[in-house]
């Protein structure tokens, strides 16, 4: 069992969707969101997924197909 | 007691022990040494400092490490260059550089953040040090752990020039080539340094650090003779150290070393990767990531982990932003240089660029003191301005050939 940490930031088209709820129904993960900010046009959360690597993979891949970016929780680490 | 108290949570302010850790488990964020300032105000004092070492560790008192087995012993303390020149061609009165061109051992302010990060993490008992970096930070990291007798693993992107790469291998650190685009590296940096027990300097070191910039802003109001300039100008990448220049200032009221901060802090960033500077102009409290296209390749981060906290600090500080194009980053690259015999970085360009613009638009006044924050060599990016500065004069070997090129007069003066 892994838990990782994403930055996740939603598309303009997609912030009044529920879309780590449906994340969350469409994989194998549990989604824990710790910090967020949505406002009209750009939204962003912080979210520990909590299951399989291999799973958490594709929920991330699932989430990009929704149009959302996925960094880690550092934001950009190279220098 | 000792000088740190804990490390703090910038978000929610949960306070965590002195460890190397770097994320808030409540919430996320990110985490920042918290000081006794108290404690600390009882031992420092503007004698001691003077009659401290000729380097950074002089602020000894105000960096996050417990004892003085220093990793980098002769980081910082860099000449602050009183540019009369450059001063005079842009028309402000008393403008200063503060040269880290020169900082040992590797040309850049990295060495600073550096020496504190591996001074710290030897304190904690690690033995590996790791990073992940296109440039600056990997000279830094591999000659201070060849020095130090650490570990130490670099990680590049799989499409970085050679010399970068040379840079490096000469200090023979494990440097591991990672196939992919940025993006690729940055996931599984942060993943390795999630998964193995090694001091990943700018991630689970991260806290202490970039404490490390804080000695740009000491030495800077020490060697103007203990007061703050009236404007400085920093360049940006994850806007860290312009924070921390701010987060400096402050500390050096707080433990009674000036009586006020009154200085304008000025964010620079190039035109082809300026989140930062472009939600600054735009009023906004957030960025907006990027994909990065600019030759100022030290500060070409899309998405910067210390990007809204520099917009926080500037607009407290009542200061400005702005961005320059890569011409202009060349041409601030030359002016310097020309005026001021300094050779700088493209990220040193980006610094001019933007303090030219600044002045240009009245928000920097011509009787403000002005400091502009010069932060790595050129040598590193000659490829920067090599169609830009020209061709020597070529003579046949006859002192015929070199009087008809060169009217020399009585005292060697003239010009070809
Ligand atoms: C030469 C130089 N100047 C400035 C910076 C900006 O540093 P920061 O990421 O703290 O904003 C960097 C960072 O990589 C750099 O290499
Ligand atoms: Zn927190």
């Amino acid at each position: 069992m892994a838990h990782l940490r994403f930055h996740i930031r939603f598309p303009e088209e997609g912030i009044r969707q529920p879309i780590i709820y449906q994340i969350g129904r469409e994989y194998n993960v549990v989604t824990d969101v710790r910090r967020a900010d949505v406002r009209d046009t750009t939204g962003w959360a912080d979210v520990e997924f909590t299951g399989d690597t291999a799973e958490i993979e594709r929920a991330l891949e699932g989430l990009r197909k929704k149009g959302c970016s996925v960094d880690p929780i550092e934001l950009n680490v190279v220098e | 007691m000792s000088k740190m108290k804990a490390l703090v949570c910038r978000e929610c302010g949960k306070e965590y022990p002195t460890k190397a850790i770097h994320v808030c488990e409540m919430c996320f964020g990110p985490l920042e040494v918290k000081y006794n300032y108290d404690e600390i105000k009882q031992a420092i004092s503007r004698k001691k400092i003077e009659d401290g070492p000729d380097s950074m560790w002089r602020y000894l008192d105000l960096l996050p490490v417990e004892g003085t087995n220093f990793v980098g012993p002769h980081a910082g303390f860099t000449p602050l260059v009183r540019a009369k020149n450059l001063g005079a061609y842009l028309g402000i009165d008393e403008l200063y550089i503060k040269n880290d061109t020169v900082n040992h051992p590797t040309l850049s302010f990295k060495d600073r953040v550096v020496a504190v990060a591996l001074t710290r993490a030897r304190e904690l008992g690690f033995e590996t040090v790791a990073c992940a970096s296109t440039g600056n930070l990997a000279n830094s990291v591999s000659a201070h752990a060849a020095s130090a007798n650490l570990h130490c693993y670099v990680f590049i992107p799989g499409d970085l020039e050679a010399a970068k790469v040379l840079g490096n291998l000469i200090y023979k650190p494990h440097v591991v080539e990672v196939e992919g685009n940025y993006d690729d590296v940055n996931r599984l940096c942060s993943e390795i340094a999630g998964e193995h027990g090694w001091a990943f300097v700018n991630i689970n070191i991260r806290p202490y650090y970039a404490e490390g910039s804080k000695t740009l802003a000491f030495e800077t109001v020490e060697q103007l003779g203990w007061k703050t300039p009236d404007q400085v100008v920093i360049p940006m990448a994850s806007g860290s150290l312009l924070t921390k220049i701010w987060k400096g200032l402050h500390e050096m009221k707080y433990v009674g070393l000036i009586d006020d901060v009154r200085t304008k802090i000025n964010g620079a960033q190039a035109e082809g990767c300026s989140p930062i500077s472009t939600a600054f102009k735009a009023g906004r409290d957030f960025f907006k990531p990027v994909k990065p296209k600019t030759i100022a390749k030290s500060l070409a981060i899309g998405n910067p982990a210390d990007g809204y906290y520099a917009l926080k600090a500037t607009a407290e500080s009542k200061g400005s932003m702005d961005m320059v194009t890569d011409e202009e980053v060349v041409e601030g690259i030359q002016l310097l240089a020309q005026t001021e015999g300094i050779f700088a970085e493209t990220a040193g360009g980006v610094t001019i660029g933007v303090l030219k613009k600044l002045v240009k638009q009245g928000i920097i006044k011509k009787n403000e003191v002005t400091v502009a924050y010069i932060t790595g060599n050129g040598l590193k990016t000659q490829e920067a301005v090599i169609d830009a500065v020209g061709r020597p004069t070529r003579i046949q070997p006859s002192l015929v050939a070199f009087e008809k090129n060169f009217k020399l007069g009585k005292n060697g003066g003239g010009d070809s």
